[in-house]
């Protein structure tokens, strides 16, 4: 009972409400038996209620601590250690900036009392400057569940020596890496550290790479995600960068290589950490990072979301229940797309009235506007879309989209997501920006992606498909299991004013030669009667049919010849 | 013996009723458009339809030659002229005469005396209705208007002959006022009319607005029991209703009686309206005729069980009524409310754009007359009007219950619409007791329209309705794994903060076996934080729910909320006609919520560049112009295709850098904002 009343004491330390919320939630016997206590903690004070009968009688007889009293006095008192991190005054310091600590982010990760933490009681080794220990260093990790779904994350204390990483910290992070390779489930890290502990020299680069390494492995075997929740600068931003998802807080966390600081000193350059490599910057300008979110709560909560929207690893596959009927017409898509072809609409209109309920998870929803990708569900099934958005940039194809897409598109290959994309392009974006900047290499990217992609790929045409353009957007040619095309497709080399500029060379009356030309291939019959769509079908109807597909295709088995790996244009 | 076909010149929810009544009659239509309405309602459900033009009213729907043609080319016998545009246009129907087209309305000879203000006073008058004390007759000189002013006494009003939509018209209290009124409102009737014939008339102050609805074969005229359209912003009907809860027997028969007999005076053979002003002693006066049919005719059908349409179509084949007035009789209680696309928040300006989402309501009693559909555009070409709503019931109480109920049934996403306005007149006392005049909208709502005031115990309905949500979402996200052991551990949350607006609620919530498999029961305690004691306990039913609607049960009284938009926390509710968000925490979320910092969210921008190297297509604001945030500013037009660039914030235009036609980098300066 002591230790119970003790760690409540620490409890009540770190926040009032907190335990006043315990209290009532206790108050009405809430769930099982009112042990809601944070993290690890509640692992501890389970077993010691059980020992404490055990060492009762022996405190009263011989009126001194017993040796397994002392050893638990110790494991208290190092367990609060760890606990309470940096100390009061770190808390509090950590709090001001807005930002939580790192059990607090875990608790709101995780389903409730789900958290088994390892390592809790981890020093580092170093022995020089003097260096203070403090049980856990910096790095709470464990696996928990979240919505019933085994996950593992580690969440970085910047409370304990800024979060640096030690080798010992890294050595944590290892473990619960190979433990969710071992049984297949995502990782979450909470990223949250100054960056390498330069107290151990070289010992902590090697424990950057440990974890690079073990990040490439993952790569493509088990979801990993980053959430950038602090600064993370230097060797540290490789980690998230190679796993499948960044997220960032906004205004709480920074990403760069080499800080304002430095850049100053090199460049002369008068840069804020914000403008250097804020949210803004990254999910906008660089494409570094998928998403920012507004808080601390707001981005654990989304990361939830997510997460259920995940496999758990390539073999899984990522179902719930269908909400939403199969069957459900919508026809606002018969009259969706304007008459005018060089009106623009929206391209997310047409997704949401297709997905169950209207919920599509975007990913860098600010970056490269002019494509969309995320994920939604197509009769509780998850689905990976890729859309261009005609109502950015025309929905052409650039650098930045291309990048984006065949990221996405490779991602939702690795973990069995079928893949939707409707198409409206008119082509490659033109100019020596684009020319001199490697369109040519990183359009090939998407190109590539959808060509080795084997999971089911489905294509709506929904009016543009020119050019290169239509064989890179999951075109029939690239092994597209189902394409279909709306009664306005029009897919062609390109529109027909340039094309016929080529085809007559300024002869003859160009607006006759404009007339004949867009008879010819502005519709979808062209390329339905090669067989290069399976069907043009009515847009109401267009969830059914791919509802239809989905099932029909789940069994898909469709396999790329041994190699080691490919070699994608990077 | 009938027309084979009819083309209705019109468009919106009043052709798509004429098209009604003539697939009932077994008339074939020809629906009229301009181009961007090619895929309009009325469009679909006309047999034929031709286009007459582009977009601009004067391009298309008043294009006469255009519909003419149009006539011309369908072999249409009779036009249905509908309301407004050429309803009241007496050319058109003299070119309709000369072609042998029946018009149907009343003759051109009709349609021209009770047009004109002085004119019409006279014949009312000779026919023995009651008129507005004053001169009938052109004033001329300030000399002889003060005389009259003085003769009738004040206030007086001083109105233009040719006059409408509230120009050229001025309230006067004394000689100075008349003055300077007269000066003014004859510029303006010359400007805006071409036209400076003035007439003065006594002022009814606070008056009501009823009118009566006339059916004439040109021999035996009826009339019907009076409309009651007192609720009006700026002249314009926003809620009507029949009968007037206003009106004695007696009145009610003088007024029809005097209605009746100007039909009679000047030959009329169609449906048309008397408009009267009637003050709080219950005296009546002309103001003048409409010689078509009302927007809100609705009503006077549902409470007569007649259609108005159909006899004006009989009338003008020629054939002589059937209906006597003795068969006029009051079957319950009807009520209207006009749903436009207006913004009640900013002033009730029109507001444009897509119809996202859009669920009627109804059931019995219930009639929606609307000419638009899920994923129509709301443009700046046309009135904003969305639909009229019609309720009908056995008496005055229950028609305004079921008009609540159905607008809280109806669900419009993607224009901003005056349903919550609406919404709210119709739990406003005054109203309620039948009492209101043609002030009621300035004076309820001095300050404009602000919202439904919710109470504390709505609030409170609030927000056990959001944590419901939230209890049902994570039981949703727990589907998710369903073949997993570990699922059974986690349940979803019981105890929720809930913050609606400024309050907070702690609400625990628990599921309760029934046996009702059609709903849901949960107990619901709220929590005392301080005390952590129950401070009460309710237990309510969830019979309904889906993407947009969620139906509560609480003591037997039902609360219908609607959804419109989800984040991670919050929800956005629509309540009693209002907009109202609930943010839900668990106790973890809300007890570290407090360290989370405070975001500023505006937009402080100053400049518009180029997202893109283009060409500008059109600029639709110019300096000085104030603009509210997603507002339209210029058309950019890059690879052939129209970029619209609207307003990041609510701000004032500094200077605009631009001009149609004018080529563009990316990043070019191209407004700049205060």
């Amino acid at each position: 009972m002591l230790l119970f009343k003790k760690s409540l004491e620490v409890l009540n330390k770190r926040s009032n409400i907190f335990s006043k919320n315990t209290q009532y939630l206790i108050n009405n016997s809430y769930k099982s038996g009112g042990n809601y206590l944070v993290g690890g903690n509640k692992r501890f004070y389970c077993s010691s209620t059980t020992t404490s009968n055990a060492s009762k009688p022996t405190t009263s007889i011989l009126n001194q601590p017993s040796h397994i009293d002392r050893v638990l006095g110790r494991i208290q008192e190092e367990t609060e250690r760890a606990q309470m991190g940096g100390g009061e005054k770190r808390i509090q310091v950590q709090h001001g900036k807005g930002k939580l600590l790192a059990r607090e982010r875990i608790d709101l990760l995780v389903d409730e009392g789900s958290f088994r933490e390892y390592d809790m009681l981890v020093t580092h080794r170093c022995t020089d400057f003097n260096m203070e220990k403090t049980p856990g260093d910096g790095v709470v990790v464990g696996h928990g569940t979240i919505n019933g779904k085994l996950v593992f994350l580690f969440s970085q204390d910047s409370t304990v020596n800024g979060g640096s990483l030690s080798e010992a910290h890294a050595e944590k992070i290892c473990k619960i890496m190979d433990k969710a390779m071992l049984v297949g489930a995502p990782v979450i890290g909470l990223n949250d550290s100054g960056g390498a502990r330069i107290q151990e020299g070289v010992a902590s680069l090697a424990g950057y790479a440990e974890v690079f390494q073990r990040n490439v492995m993952a790569s493509g075997v088990i979801p990993q995600i980053s959430l950038i929740m602090g600064p993370c600068a230097g060797g540290a931003v490789y980690s998230p960068a190679i796993t499948d998802f960044t997220f960032m807080v906004k205004d709480t966390s920074f990403l760069f290589v080499t800080g304002p600081d430095v850049v100053k000193s090199v460049t002369n350059e008068d840069i804020t950490q914000e403008g250097l490599g804020g949210s803004k910057v990254h999910t906008t300008k660089s494409g570094v990072a998928h998403l920012a979110f507004e808080n601390d709560i707001d981005a654990l909560k989304r990361v939830r979301e997510l997460i259920t929207l995940l496999p758990s690893n390539a073999k899984d596959t990522a179902q719930r229940e269908s909400f939403d009927s199969p069957h459900r017409e919508d026809e606002v898509l018969d009259a969706i797309i304007p008459e005018d072809p060089n009106k623009p609409y929206d391209m997310k209109e047409v997704i949401e009235r297709i997905i169950d309920d209207g919920e599509f998870f975007e990913i860098q929803p600010n970056y490269a506007k002019n494509i969309l990708v995320g994920f939604a569900r197509m009769e509780g099934r998850t689905v990976g879309i890729v859309a261009n958005q005609p109502k950015e940039l025309a929905g052409c194809l650039d650098i930045d989209a291309s990048v984006k897409a065949a990221r996405f598109v490779r991602f939702c290959d690795c973990f069995n997501i079928p893949l939707i994309t409707f198409v409206d392009v008119p082509g490659f974006l033109p100019g020596t920006a684009q020319e001199h900047n490697g369109i040519i290499r990183h359009g090939a990217k998407l190109l590539y992606a959808y060509a080795e992609a084997t999971v089911p790929k489905i294509a709506v045409i929904t009016r543009k498909a020119y050019g290169g353009a239509y064989d890179v957007m999951s075109s029939k040619h690239l092994r597209g299991d189902i394409n279909y095309s709306w009664p306005t497709g029009q897919i062609a080399v390109m529109g027909s004013k340039g094309a016929v500029e080529i085809i007559f060379r300024g002869k003859g009356d160009i607006k006759e030669q404009e007339e004949i030309y867009n008879d010819k291939f502005s519709n979808p019959l062209p390329a339905a009667r090669r067989g290069f769509i399976d069907d043009i079908i009515p847009p109401r109807m267009t969830r059914q049919y791919i509802c239809e597909d989905l099932e029909m295709l789940k069994n898909k088995k469709l396999e790329n010849p041994q190699k080691k790996h490919g070699n994608i244009p990077l | 013996m009938m027309f084979e076909k009819i083309l209705i010149a019109n468009r919106g929810e009043i052709a798509c009723r004429v098209i009604n009544t003539c697939k009932k009659m077994g008339i074939k239509t020809v629906a009229i458009y301009s181009d961007v309405d090619k895929l309009a309602k009325h469009v679909k459900e006309a047999d034929e339809s031709v286009c007459v033009g582009t977009a601009p009213t004067s391009e298309s729907y008043l294009n006469i030659p255009a519909v003419i043609e149009a006539i011309k080319q369908t072999g249409a016998q009779a036009v249905h002229p509908g309301y407004g545009f050429l309803s009241e246009n007496s050319k058109f129907v003299k070119e309709l005469e000369n072609i042998g087209v029946t018009f149907i309305g009343p003759g051109s000879y009709a349609m021209h005396a009770l047009g004109d203000k002085i004119e019409s006073k006279k014949i009312a008058k000779a026919a023995g209705v009651s008129v507005v004390p004053g001169f009938i007759g052109e004033v001329e000189g300030i000399d002889q208007v003060l005389k009259i002013a003085n003769e009738i006494g004040y206030p007086v009003m001083v109105k233009a002959s040719a006059g409408g939509g509230g120009k050229g018209m001025r309230v006067c209290r004394n000689d100075e006022e008349v003055k300077i009124g007269y000066r003014l409102s004859r510029q303006e009737a010359k400007s805006s009319f071409g036209d400076d014939r003035m007439l003065i008339e006594k002022y009814i102050e606070a008056g009501r607005h009823i009118e009566i609805q006339v059916l004439s074969d040109g021999e035996n005229p009826l009339y019907f029991p009076e409309r009651e359209c007192s609720i009006q912003r700026r002249n314009q009907k926003v809620i009507e209703e029949a009968p007037s809860p206003f009106l004695t027997e007696e009145v009610r028969e003088k007024m029809g009686k005097e209605a009746a007999s100007l039909c009679k005076a000047v030959g009329y053979k169609s449906a048309g309206t008397v408009e009267f002003l009637v003050d709080h002693e219950q005296n009546h006066y002309f103001l003048e005729m409409n010689t078509r049919l009302q927007v809100e005719h609705p009503i006077t059908e549902e409470i007569t069980k007649q259609d108005l349409v159909e006899h004006m179509i009989r009338i003008a084949y020629g054939e002589k009524l059937k209906l006597k007035q003795e068969d006029i009789k009051i079957h319950g209680w009807a009520m209207e409310t006009r749903v436009y696309a207006e913004d009640p928040y900013r002033n009730f300006l029109p507001s444009i754009g897509r119809i996202k989402k859009y669920i009627r309501p109804s059931g019995q009693g219930v009639r929606i007359d609307g000419g638009i559909f899920e994923g129509a555009e709301i443009s700046t070409y046309y009135d904003p009007l969305i639909s009229k709503l019609i309720t009908w019931a056995q008496d005055r109480k229950t028609a305004i219950t079921k008009m609540k109920r159905a607008l809280d049934e109806y669900y419009i996403k993607g224009v901003n619409h005056n349903v919550p306005f609406l919404r709210d007149v119709m739990e406003n006392q005054d109203f309620l007791e039948g009492n209101f005049d043609t002030k009621f909208i300035p004076n309820e709502y001095p300050e404009g329209f602000q919202g439904y005031k919710f109470t504390s115990k709505q609030v409170e309905t609030v927000s056990i309705c959001a944590a419901i949500l939230r209890q049902i979402e994570q039981h949703k996200a727990l589907t998710n794994n369903l073949n997993r052991v570990r699922n059974e551990a986690v349940v979803p949350d019981e105890i929720f903060v809930v913050q609606v607006d400024k309050v907070r609620h702690v609400i625990r919530l628990t599921a309760k076996e029934d046996g009702n498999e059609d709903q849901s029961t949960y107990v619901i305690q709220f929590v005392d934080e301080e005390k952590q004691s129950i401070i009460k306990e309710v237990e309510v039913q969830l019979s309904d729910i889906s993407n947009e609607f969620i139906k509560l049960t609480i003591n037997k009284a039902v609360h219908r909320f609607q959804l419109h938009s989800y984040g991670t926390h919050t929800y956005t509710l629509q309540y009693h006609g209002t907009k109202i968000n609930a943010i839900v925490r668990s106790p973890e979320e809300d007890l570290l919520f407090k360290y989370m910092p405070e975001k500023k969210t505006i937009d402080s921008s100053n400049a518009l560049l180029s997202p893109m190297p283009g060409t500008i297509n059109s600029v639709a604001i110019k300096v000085g112009d104030k603009v509210v945030l997603g507002q339209e500013l210029c058309i950019v037009e890059a690879m052939k295709m129209q970029n619209v660039l609207r307003a990041p914030r609510d701000c004032e235009i500094k200077s605009v850098n631009i001009k149609p036609g004018q080529v563009v980098a990316v990043d070019e300066l191209l407004i700049d904002f205060k």
